[in-house]
Formats: C-alpha cells, sequence, structure tokens
C-alpha cells in the first residue's frame, strides 16, 4: 500500500483513475460508538475492509449491524470514534469540515432508505440542487430521464409514488457523475416490483457509469446482483465474498 | 433561482401565518419608531424654524411701566442683539352668542408693518392699517371657536371703556404655540384670545404714551442668558418687574418642549418591546424548523452544500418576514405619523407644522430589525450548522420526560391525563414556557400602560376640575383690589357664595437654592377652593406657615419644618422668613399656599385681593355676566367648567386615538405569540395527537390537549402583565413628570378587565385558527410520516 498522502497536501482533488489493484476505498480499524438518548451503541467494532473501483457491493446485515453507520462515515457524514479511512489513498478520517464537504459534493451520491426529498422543490428542483454545486454534473434533466421519470419533471413528492421518488432521489445522486454511489436501504420502503425497479436503475447506473457502487440491505435476496458481497453483524465483518456470476435485478426473487 | 432559494421561497408560503406574524410584529416595532421619530424631529424643527422665521425672543421682561428710552439702554447690555418693547393688557370681551366674559390679550404691535420680535403670522385678511385704532388682528383658535372671521366686529371693555373693535386679520404667533389664559393649563379657545393691536391705539387707551409693560429681547450668539437676566433685573426691579425669565419658563414653550419630551420616551419603550418580541418569536419558529427538517439538512449535507450554505438558507427564513415587516413599518410609521402630527395640530398652534419623514429613522430602524432578526434567529441557524451530517439522518431521540410537581403521588390521580401531558409538557421546557408567558405579558403591559394614561388623566380632570375647586367662575381682577372690594361682590345679585386669594410673586431661597415663585393666600382650605393632592387626599391649611407643592419643595431642598427666605418683589419687598408647615403632592404646576391672613402680615400690609372665587345663582348667572363685563376692575373671568368641557373634547380625540393604536399592537403580539406557539404545539405533536385521535379521542379532547399549553400560558402570562403594566406605567409617569405637571398612578378596575379580555379574545381566536388546522389533520398521513 502506497504511503497515505496527507489530507492537506492535496486538498481539493481527488484522481478520477487509478490503478485497478488499488482500492477506492481503503478502511482499515474503524470503531465507532454513539450515545441515543440515554443508551450507549457500539455501531461498529474494529471494521478494516476495501472497495475498487467499479465494483457492485451490497453490504448485507440486519437492522442494528453497523451498515449504515459504515455507510455514514464512508460517505464523510459522520466521523469514526477510531480508526482511518483512506479515499484514493487520501485519509478522509483526518480531512477537516470544508474538506469533508468538499469531498461530498465531488465524490459522494448518496441514496436514502425514505428518499429524503425536498418536498417543497419539484422532481426536477431536487436534482438541481445537486447540478446547481457539482463541477461537471449532467443535465438534471438527463439524470431524469437516465431513471426512466423524463415525464414527472414538475411534480412535487407528494405527487410521486414512493418508488418515483426513490429514483428522483436516485438521480439526485448521479447527476453529479459521484465517483462513489451509495445506497442506504433503496428499496426497504417499496414492494417487491417497485424495489426491483429501482435496484434495475442502480445496476443500470453502475453498468453504463462505471460508479463504485455500495448498496446497503438487509435483505439477503438482493445480494444476487453484486460483483461482492460483504455480511455485517454486531459491528463487524462477519463474510466477504464474490460471486461467481452477477444477476440481473429482475432475476431476483424475494 | 436556485433551487435552495425555491425551497426558501415555497417554505416562507407554507408557513405564511407564521411568518406573517413575525412580519406583523417587526411592522408594529418600526411603524411606532419610525413614527414617533419623525413626530419628534418634526415638531422640534417645526418649533425652530417658526421661531427663527419670526423672531421668537429669548427674554421676556414684564413691568408695570417703564419709560420706553429703557429700549435704548437695554439695547447696549452685552450680549443684547435685539430689543422690542410692548403694551399688553388683558380686557374682557363681549363675544356675541356667549354668555360670559371672555378675555382678550391685547398684544401691541407697530402701526406701519416692520420685523419686530415674536412677529405675527397672518393666515387670514390683512395687517392693520395706520391712523384706524379700532382694527385688530385675533389669534386663529379663537376666531375659529367662536366662528368669527375678518371683517366681523366684537366689543370689548378697554380700561373701563367700551369699545368696538374691527378684525381684520386672522394671526398666530410663536408666542401662543399653546394658547391657553395666563395662570391656567387648559386652552379655553372659546373665552380666551391674543389680540393685535396698533401701539399708538393701545397707548392711548391704556394710557401709556412713551412708556411700555413688555420688553423682549433676543441674546447675540454665545451670550450668557443668566448675566442678561441678572442685569434686566437691576434695571427694572423699580418699575415692578417680577424678574425676566428665558424661553425655558415661557409657558406655551415649556409645553411644547415637554411634549417633545414625551414623545422621545415613547420612542425608546414600545419599540423594544416589539423587537424583544420579534427575537422570540423568530427563536422559536426556527428552531422548529430546524428541528423539523432534520432529514433535509443532512442531505444538503451529503449532497455537499457546505456549512454557510446551510446557514444562510436558514437565515434567510428570519430576514425575508424581517424586510416584509420593515416594509410594511415603514409605510405605516409614515402613516401613523402624518396623522400623529394632525393631532398636535390641534393642540398647537403652528405657523406651519411640517411633517419631515427622514431616510435616517427608518434605516435605523431597519437595521435594528434585522439586528434583531439575526439575533433571534442565531440558535437555530447555528444548531442547523453544527448538526452532524450522521445525526441528522437518524430520528431525534425521544424527548426526556421527568416525574414533575403533578406526578406526585397524592396529586397524580387528581389530575385528568389531558392535563397531566400539558403540564408535563410545560415542565419539560420551562424555559421556553417562561418566555412564552413573558411575551404575552408584555401584550398585557402594553394595554395597560396605555389606559394607564387614560385613567390618570381622567384623575387629573377629577382632581382639579371637581375636586379642588366647588366655584363657578373665578373673577380675576386687574390689579391687586383692597380687601373692601368683598363687600361690593358680596352684595351683586346672584351671588350665593364667594371667597377670594392673593397671589404675591416672591423669591424663594433655601441655601444656595433660588426660585421666583408666587405664593397664593387662601381664606380657607375647606371652602370653594380646596388642596387636594394627586391621590384625591384632601389637606388643611395650616394657619401659619407654608405649603410648598412637593416637587417645588424637592427644587429647593426645603423639608418640613425648614425656615425658607422670601423676597417680596411688590409692594414693600420685604425680606422675610418663613416656616414649611407641610408639602402636598400636587398634579398640576408648582405651587406655595398660606392663609390669607398669614400672607398679608408676612407682606407687612393690609392686605390685597387678586381673585375672587364665586358660587352663583345660575338663574342670574347671564346679568351677573352682564355687570361683569361692565366692571373696569375685571380682566377676566375663568369658567373651570367650560374649560373641562373642551379639555375634555381635545384630549378624547387623541386619547382614542392612542388607546385605539396601543390595543392594536398589543393584540397583534399577543395573536403572534399564542398562534406560533399552537402552530408550532401543533407540529411538534402531531403525531402524538393524531395517534390519541386513532385510539379514540374526539376532536374536543385532542383540541385542549393542543390548545390547553397555550391557554394555561396566557392565564399565567395576565397577572404577570398586569404587573408589568403597573412598572411600566410607573416608569412612563417618573419619565414624564415634569414641573408642568405629574402623572397620578391610578388604575381603574376597567383597564384591567379591558385588557383580559383584549387578550383572552385574541387568544381564542388565535387558538380556534390553529383548531382549525388540527380538524383537517389527515390522520393516516401523519403516522405514516417519519418522525
Amino acid at each position: 500500500m502506497p504511503s497515505s498522502p496527507t489530507a492537506a497536501s492535496d486538498s481539493h482533488h481527488y484522481p478520477a483513475t487509478v490503478a485497478p489493484d488499488e482500492p477506492v476505498l481503503n478502511i482499515s480499524e474503524l470503531s465507532k460508538s454513539y450515545v441515543m438518548g440515554e443508551v450507549q451503541v457500539d455501531a461498529l467494532k474494529s471494521v478494516s475492509v476495501k472497495f475498487y473501483a467499479g465494483e457492485l457491493v451490497v453490504l448485507l446485515g440486519a437492522s442494528g449491524s453497523g451498515k449504515s453507520t459504515l455507510i455514514n462515515i464512508i460517505g464523510g457524514l459522520d466521523v469514526p470514534s477510531s480508526g482511518k479511512l483512506f479515499f484514493h489513498g487520501r485519509e478522509i478520517t483526518a480531512a477537516t469540515e470544508a474538506e469533508l464537504t468538499a469531498y461530498r459534493r465531488r465524490s459522494i451520491g448518496f441514496v436514502f432508505q425514505f428518499y429524503n426529498l425536498i418536498s417543497s422543490l419539484t422532481a426536477l428542483e431536487n436534482v438541481q440542487l445537486v447540478t446547481e454545486i457539482a463541477e461537471h454534473p449532467m443535465p438534471a434533466k438527463e439524470a431524469l430521464l437516465l431513471v426512466g421519470l423524463g415525464h414527472r419533471l414538475d411534480h412535487f413528492p407528494a405527487q410521486l409514488s414512493g418508488g418515483e421518488q426513490q429514483r428522483v432521489a436516485i438521480a439526485r445522486a448521479i447527476a453529479k457523475r459521484p465517483e462513489l454511489l451509495l445506497c442506504d436501504e433503496p428499496t426497504g420502503a417499496l414492494d417487491f416490483q417497485t424495489g426491483k425497479l429501482v435496484l434495475d436503475v442502480i445496476e443500470k447506473v453502475n453498468r453504463e457509469l462505471g460508479t463504485t457502487t455500495l448498496v446497503i440491505t438487509h435483505n439477503a435476496s438482493i445480494a444476487g446482483m453484486a460483483d461482492r458481497v460483504v455480511r455485517l453483524r454486531s459491528g463487524e465483518i462477519v463474510e466477504d465474498r464474490k460471486n461467481l456470476e452477477r444477476l440481473s435485478p429482475s432475476e431476483l426473487v424475494w | 433561482m436556485k433551487p435552495l432559494q425555491r425551497k426558501l421561497w415555497r417554505e416562507l408560503l407554507h408557513l405564511k401565518g407564521q411568518m406573517l406574524a413575525v412580519a406583523a410584529v417587526v411592522a408594529c416595532g418600526i411603524s411606532v419608531f419610525v413614527s414617533m421619530s419623525s413626530v419628534k424631529y418634526s415638531l422640534e424643527a417645526s418649533r425652530e424654524r417658526y421661531y427663527s422665521r419670526f423672531r421668537f425672543a429669548d427674554i421676556f421682561v414684564e413691568v408695570k411701566r417703564a419709560p420706553e428710552f429703557y429700549r435704548e439702554m437695554v439695547s447696549r447690555i452685552p450680549g443684547v442683539a435685539s430689543v422690542s418693547t410692548r403694551i399688553i393688557a388683558d380686557v374682557t370681551l363681549d363675544v356675541p352668542g356667549l354668555d360670559e366674559p371672555a378675555t382678550a390679550r391685547l398684544v401691541s404691535i407697530p402701526e406701519y408693518r416692520t420685523p419686530v420680535l415674536n412677529d405675527i403670522f397672518l393666515k387670514k385678511g390683512r395687517y392693520i392699517e395706520p391712523g384706524k385704532p379700532e382694527e385688530v388682528i385675533v389669534s386663529k383658535p379663537f376666531l375659529e371657536a367662536n366662528h368669527l372671521a375678518p371683517g366681523d366686529h366684537i366689543s370689548a371693555v378697554i380700561n373701563g371703556r367700551k369699545k368696538e373693535l374691527l378684525i381684520v386679520g386672522m394671526g398666530l404667533s410663536p408666542e401662543y404655540i399653546y394658547e391657553v389664559q395666563p395662570g391656567s393649563f387648559f386652552p379655553d379657545k372659546r373665552r380666551f384670545g391674543v389680540f393685535w393691536m396698533s401701539r399708538r391705539a393701545l397707548e392711548s387707551a391704556m394710557n401709556m404714551s412713551g412708556a411700555f409693560n413688555n420688553m423682549s429681547l433676543t441674546l447675540a450668539h454665545g451670550a450668557s442668558e443668566k448675566d442678561v437676566i441678572m442685569q434686566l433685573d437691576n434695571l427694572f426691579r423699580r418699575y415692578g418687574s417680577l424678574g425676566a425669565y428665558g424661553r425655558s419658563e415661557q409657558l406655551s414653550d415649556r409645553f411644547i418642549v415637554d411634549e417633545i419630551k414625551q414623545v422621545g420616551i415613547q420612542i425608546t419603550f414600545l419599540p423594544v418591546v416589539f423587537l424583544a418580541v420579534a427575537v422570540f418569536l423568530l427563536n422559536v419558529v426556527l428552531r422548529r424548523l430546524v428541528a423539523t427538517q432534520r432529514d433535509q439538512i443532512a442531505v444538503l449535507k451529503a449532497m455537499g452544500y457546505s456549512n454557510e450554505d446551510v446557514g444562510l438558507h436558514y437565515l434567510g427564513f428570519a430576514l425575508i418576514p424581517t424586510a416584509v415587516g420593515s416594509v410594511a413599518g415603514t409605510l405605516l410609521g409614515a402613516w401613523l405619523g402624518r396623522g400623529l402630527m394632525n393631532i398636535y395640530g390641534d393642540f398647537y398652534n403652528f405657523a406651519e407644522l411640517v411633517y419631515y419623514f427622514r431616510f435616517e429613522d427608518v434605516a435605523l430602524s431597519v437595521l435594528l430589525s434585522f439586528g434583531a432578526a439575526v439575533f433571534g434567529a442565531l440558535g437555530a441557524v447555528r444548531k442547523a450548522v453544527q448538526l452532524p451530517p450522521a445525526e441528522a439522518m437518524r430520528p431525534e431521540s425521544p424527548a426526556i420526560y421527568k416525574p414533575g410537581f403533578f406526578d406526585r403521588e397524592s396529586l397524580r390521580n387528581k389530575i385528568p391525563v389531558s392535563l397531566r401531558i400539558i403540564v408535563r409538557n410545560l415542565e419539560r421546557r420551562r424555559w421556553k414556557a417562561a418566555m412564552t408567558v413573558l411575551m404575552i405579558s408584555l401584550a398585557v403591559a402594553i394595554l395597560v400602560a396605555g389606559r394607564f394614561t387614560y385613567d390618570s388623566t381622567e384623575r387629573m380632570v377629577q382632581v382639579e376640575f371637581n375636586g379642588k375647586h366647588r366655584e363657578d367662575v373665578t373673577v380675576l381682577f386687574n390689579t391687586p383690589m383692597p380687601p373692601s372690594v368683598a363687600y361690593a361682590i358680596a352684595s351683586l345679585d346672584g351671588v350665593l357664595e364667594h371667597e377670594y386669594y392673593r397671589e404675591e410673586s416672591v423669591k424663594m431661597s433655601f441655601g444656595h437654592r433660588v426660585r421666583r415663585q408666587s405664593i397664593r393666600g387662601l381664606q380657607s382650605s375647606e371652602g370653594l377652593q380646596r388642596l387636594v393632592d394627586k391621590n384625591n387626599r384632601r389637606l388643611t391649611l395650616p394657619q401659619e406657615g407654608i405649603v410648598l407643592t412637593k416637587m417645588l419643595a424637592d427644587i429647593l431642598g426645603v423639608r418640613v419644618g425648614d425656615r425658607m427666605q422670601v423676597d417680596f418683589l411688590q409692594g414693600k419687598q420685604l425680606h422675610r422668613e418663613v416656616v414649611v408647615s407641610g408639602t402636598i403632592d400636587e398634579i398640576l404646576g408648582l405651587s406655595a399656599y398660606m392663609n390669607l391672613g398669614a400672607l398679608n402680615r408676612l407682606a407687612g400690609d393690609g392686605g390685597a385681593l387678586n381673585a375672587a372665587y364665586l358660587r352663583i345663582d345660575q338663574a342670574k348667572a347671564a346679568s351677573l355676566y352682564t355687570t361683569f363685563k361692565k366692571m373696569p376692575g375685571v380682566a377676566g373671568i375663568m369658567m373651570l367648567k367650560a374649560m373641562k368641557e373642551s379639555f375634555d373634547e381635545l384630549i378624547a380625540q387623541s386619547m382614542t386615538t392612542s388607546t385605539l393604536i396601543l390595543t392594536i399592537f398589543a393584540c397583534v403580539l399577543a395573536f403572534a405569540v399564542v398562534y406560533n406557539g399552537a402552530r408550532i404545539s401543533l407540529s411538534e405533536r402531531a403525531r402524538e395527537l393524531s395517534s390519541l385521535r386513532v385510539l379514540g379521542m374526539t376532536e374536543a379532547e385532542v383540541s385542549v390537549i393542543l390548545l390547553g399549553e397555550q391557554a394555561l400560558l396566557t392565564i399565567l402570562a395576565i397577572p404577570v402583565g398586569f404587573l408589568i403594566g403597573i412598572g411600566l406605567s410607573w416608569l412612563l409617569a417618573e419619565g414624564l413628570s415634569s414641573e408642568l405637571y405629574r402623572l397620578p398612578l391610578v388604575f381603574s378596575a376597567y383597564n384591567f378587565f379591558f385588557a383580559f379580555m383584549v387578550i383572552i379574545i385574541v387568544s381564542a381566536l388565535s387558538g380556534l385558527l390553529v383548531r382549525r388546522r388540527l380538524v383537517t389533520l389527515d390522520l393516516v398521513e401523519v403516522l405514516k410520516t417519519r418522525e
């Protein structure tokens, strides 16, 4: 592993291409505990794992296994209690608030379980929220076309179905052409058919844009569509395996 | 428009009720500040302009009669810029349609128009013509009140001779911006007017040729008023001068200066209250907004929006309603200011009362409001900025409730569940509950303090017109009369009771403190005139010693039992010593009272009388008035009842206007606080309340839980508001107290009742508005929404 340059030496530039054997993300000994109400929760216990360019990884685990905490730390939304996280060899865990903001702005796309659309903005405006601040975004319309919502541009979230809302959220996440797409239970709030439709879109993005994609889910069936499956339990990695064959979402059954 | 800006606008629109409430509070604050500041400036500027344009004098001297060559001598005193001499005389008038005699103050003017000090602003008609001694210019208020106009005739008794006067002009003078009869506080436009008449005509009518009895002068820049007054006093003492005085003792000017001071006090007090409430509202509304948008803040941060972007976005929720309020407040302020100036125009007779709307006032108030908005929003914005993005993704941990006061074993089972929910919620956020109580109580306090001035004025009218005086008329004499005049008056047909007083001008001194003052010698304090303090308590005048208005005693630094020096300025001009035998906290002016006999002995003469108080048989009033009109010794008569009527009329309009404005402002405040409180309560507990509805509670039961909290806070706020209102009134009374008057601290039961009712009604209305939303709450939707 190359010696990790400090965050300050290359404050805002992240290389877009790397040697295939170099990980996009290198996580070592990451731990996280936090207090909720009056209870202390140990969400992650010394987790180490690497993710490579273009991979579609499914992070599998029951509720409370620590997968959301992990993805939040990877996305620069949260800081670990201990351990390190390198993005293209740069230590994200040592970044300042401003550097984290820039990291999220340039490199990360988020998709949440509950879509988290801004209810006062239309589908198009929700995507524009991102294209507005990104450096080389795709046009907001194009992103919505990509997720099959070209006909719903001017609808407010309240006028869209759950699946449509999630597709807007995906369009919003990919419009900036992120290097890393992080999806937190993207089908958690959706029925089977709609869920598959959303997974289709995620798969398409990974395939067509080559975006490294992490999908968090508690649904083991979804693991079939991944290049690689990482299983978490009680804050620890208990399994890390490669799928011999990647299934298309339409072939999934749950 | 950028998406984030669109979000801001759409959500502002969504929160329009709460945002409008904030804007309304800001608008009230700005309108008060802008209108009062502009009124204050306009009054000051109009006064300055009027004074300089019409050469209002700096110093005045009144003498009995002094030779004209003194004008030349005075003009050579270092520091004196210009000098005018005049003849001034008070005479009785026979006004068409008025039984009782009115009083005219005749003021001499040059036969040919030349610039003089205290010049006339000719509003209508023309200047007098030389060689026509019957021509007069008359003050505007008197002409208007009596429906007279240039071209009309009016007869006067001048020096015992009846004269027909021809009104040729309508005028105003800087000397009589506040036009009242000497010795009175209240204007009586029908019975007192200023008449400007040719000097030559007055000289011959009053036998004053080559002499004057009034001198006014202006000072050169930088000259010492005190030094000039001292020299004038040395010169004119022997001519019966009671002492020269500057503008600060000129009655009309004192009223205006006091008025300007009053407006100044209001500028500081009301806007501060409104700004405080605006800060509070923004704080509460924005904190709630940030709490409900935790997930959105997280998404924005996850997308790469910086803390500054997020902070500025939420700051926008404070700045935009403030901007709306500023614009509305400025417009309202301009309109209110103009309206207030019109009311002042009824009280004060300016040549031109110009309304100046100043940009500085607007800028300052808008700046202060934005400062307040930022201050109010700071807590919430900071919270939004500091919210760690991942933390924001998790639902807020449930609020921590602990057993409170009402959860004691003994109380628990006696309190219904709904009340327990209300009380626990308030106990959990004591600080917010206390602040809400304080804000509502400020609205109550504004109402109480607003009506206080009304009650206080009522008390003043009651004490001054009813408590102190039982007479029907006061007959003022031209010159001090011997005691025997009493027999002549007593013998008049229709006089039921009669009483006399003597008025002696003196210089009072105690230690190094000196004051020019008159002593009134009363026959008794149990007859027609009484001594009544501002709390409506009566005081019996002691046989010996002197009783001083409390403020006068404070000015001189004397206490009861002290011996002070008295120098009589007229008659034998004796230097005497007198014991202070009492003080009385009166409402109006500064006075000194003595028993008539004791005053006569102190003055060292056989006694003199200056006026008579009479109670008369109303059936014979008309013939009595006719007699007085013909009596050469009568300078005029004062009728308290008439004065009361005109005062009531004058005060009624301004009091109604100011009470109305303050009531509206208080309603806006109360509405804004209660409505916002209930809306926030609804947003915080919609899920909880819907769950209760799903569990089978009725709409009414759920409304009780939602609105009960605001109702309880309102009830708590009312007594607190009463106390703050009383405190505020006390501050107002102290701030407004001057040598002219002291506001008595009185509160009628109606005051509290009115404040109570207004707050209850406004709170109920705002509660009902929010309840409407509760009724339309979609139960399933709310339960589906993730917290």
